[in-house]
């Protein structure tokens, strides 16, 4: 009876969870239908207008969704070189060792950085290296809010790559030991082929991440409403533009921002479900 | 509030477009707005609403230059430089306005409010009064689509990227500017005075012929002592308080608390934090909009000044 009692309470929180997603899939989706409705869904997506004044009033996503996969891509480009070398660090060269462990925990406690304590010290102690460097006359922009981006989304890229690379089986690269292969060999012709799908799988998840961060870019991006005429300028991201607008909007402009926030949604999803084909096929073999 | 213990009010800092969106949801008892509704919000409402003047503000021009303690701008220039026109500190046209100034050859940035704000609307309010290329190109608006600069989340955002970035200007509620102790550019008025802002010159706007529903722009003043950008800042409440579930002590309540704002009490509380006080033809003009609220065909409040 307990047991049933059990049961039935599980299903219960899980068919909760299941409904939670869909009423907050069916708001955004209802609340959209008036932007979408006006401009057209395909229209409203490539429009990278974005004119709040009465009489010129119109909407479109395109400068949004530009600065979001600049930003978000350009964090993963700067954020490879670090996470993989951690991920090498702690799931090969130094795999079960003290050392693994505290570099582990403490890569581990980036990913519990609140994200407005990044946008701060993006704010405070990167943005005046930006200036110093002359990438642009006041720091804010796309640059500043990868870099600080790509600090945020280590922890996510590196500790499941270190998952993967300690997952290859140990008799295959004995196998390539007892033919004479170096380590770096064992690395480059075993450890990185066979787990490559789960590397790159993670490396997803973490963009997934980057594309939908708001606090600590909506501090640094600058937060014009165009499209990024390169790295050095600055823009809006799809999360940073619903932060900043959400507030005052109303009618055709908050029907708006819903409906990009639908579409980050939607991107999101995606970006996730391929990780997650990606990762089972891995699982798989 | 001292005067009458038995009532908290609670006020949500959410924005005036949301405190307008709750007031027409019925949500709340009052929005307050720097800015007064316009034709097609007030045909938005759900009946009738007045415009309850609290006290004045202004919006002043805030900068970042070391070394700078006194720069004089117009309002045609702060319209270049926003507009993008005019890209650097050294620019021939500000330094002429500034001759004993050594202005540095920097970039500007202008700031501006990426949120949809009552401060925006007014300061291109004014801009579009005084430069023709800035009504045409820019307009006026809680939000608008600018040319050249960066964009801060409210006065709070804006103030802090110009405190912390060398070279940059941007536009702030007086309030918030003079309690930070922010350095201002003193702005030419249409008398042709360079005025700071300060409460005295703030008010000193007011002391024009007000229409009668208090809905006054009071920006680029012909009072010469007038700092340029000065505005009223607005309550918002419906004339006829019966509505949804709404009882008549609350709606007593409520007109007490507005009587309370344009007491002397209430308007020394607001200089107290660095709002100017209204002018005397302002709060008559004000008390005359309280009294003519009312609650099942009754007026609230009797014209002696006490409530009913």
């Amino acid at each position: 009876m307990k047991d049933k009692i059990f049961r039935f309470l599980l299903f219960l929180a899980a068919v909760l969870i299941l409904l939670l997603t869909a009423g907050i899939v069916y708001a955004l989706v209802s609340r959209s239908t008036e932007a979408f409705g006006e401009y057209g869904i395909w229209s409203f997506i490539v429009n990278p207008e974005w004119d709040p004044r009465p009489a010129t009033e119109e909407y479109g996503a395109m400068s949004f969704i530009l600065g979001t996969l600049y930003t978000a891509f350009f964090a993963l480009f700067l954020c490879i070189p670090f996470s993989f070398s951690v991920a090498l660090f702690n799931g090969e060269y130094f795999k079960g060792m003290k050392i693994s462990s505290a570099v582990r925990s403490v890569v581990d406690l980036l990913a519990g950085i609140p994200s407005i304590v990044y946008g701060l010290w993006g704010f405070y102690t990167i943005r005046p290296l930006i200036i110093d460097l002359g990438i642009n006359a006041q720091g804010f922009g796309i640059f500043l809010s990868s870099v600080v981006l790509a600090i945020m989304i280590i922890p996510y890229a590196s500790s499941l790559s270190t998952e993967f690379l300690s997952m290859v089986p140990n008799n295959l690269k004995e196998g390539a030991y007892s033919l004479g292969a170096t380590r770096i060999e064992v690395i480059r012709h075993i450890s990185i082929p066979s787990s490559l799908p789960g590397i790159v799988a993670s490396y997803i998840l973490a963009l997934g991440r980057a594309l939908g961060e708001t606090m600590a870019v909506t501090m640094l991006i600058g937060n014009t409403d165009r499209i990024p005429q390169g790295l050095r300028d600055t823009g809006n991201t799809m999360a940073s533009v619903i932060a900043n607008q959400f507030g005052e909007a109303d009618g055709f402009k908050l029907s708006s921002l819903i409906a990009i926030g639908l579409l980050l949604f939607v991107i999101t999803a995606i970006i996730n479900m391929i990780a997650k084909l990606i990762m089972k096929r891995v699982s798989r073999l | 509030m001292s005067t009458n213990p038995g009532t908290t009010v609670n006020y949500g800092a959410i924005g005036s477009g949301g405190g307008i969106r709750s007031l027409r949801d019925h949500s709340v008892d009052f929005g307050a707005s720097d800015a007064f509704l316009n034709e097609r919000e007030i045909e938005s409402m759900r009946s009738e609403v007045v415009h309850v003047a609290t006290c004045m503000g202004g919006v002043v021009m805030v900068y970042n230059l070391e070394g700078v303690d006194s720069l004089r701008l117009t309002g045609q220039l702060v319209s270049d430089i926003y507009l993008g026109k005019i890209k650097k500190w050294n620019d021939l046209m500000l330094q002429a306005l500034n001759p004993t100034v050594a202005l540095p050859d920097l970039e500007i940035t202008p700031v501006y409010r990426s949120d949809g704000s009552g401060t925006t609307y007014n300061f291109s309010e004014y801009l579009s009064r005084v430069s023709p290329e800035w009504s045409q190109v820019m307009g006026k608006g809680k939000s608008l689509k600018w040319p050249a600069g960066i964009a801060a989340k409210g006065n709070p955002g804006v103030a802090g990227i110009v405190q912390q970035t060398e070279g940059a200007m941007g536009y702030i509620g007086s309030e918030y500017a003079l309690s930070l102790r922010l350095a201002m550019a003193k702005m030419k008025n249409k008398a042709g005075n360079f005025v700071d802002a300060t409460l005295e010159t703030i008010s000193a706007a007011a002391n024009v012929e007000l229409p009668d529903d208090m809905r006054a722009t009071i920006i680029d003043s012909e009072d010469p002592d007038a700092y340029p950008i000065s505005i009223f800042t607005w309550i918002l409440v419906y004339k006829d308080q019966q509505y949804g579930t709404r009882s008549l002590e609350e709606a007593q309540e409520l007109v007490r608390l507005l009587e309370y704002i344009i007491s002397p009490p209430g308007q020394a509380v607001a200089a107290k934090i660095n709002y100017a006080p209204l002018s005397e033809q302002a709060v008559g003009k004000t008390r005359r909009l309280i009294e003519s609220m009312h609650y099942a065909g009754k007026a609230i409040i009797s014209t002696t000044g006490s409530v009913e």
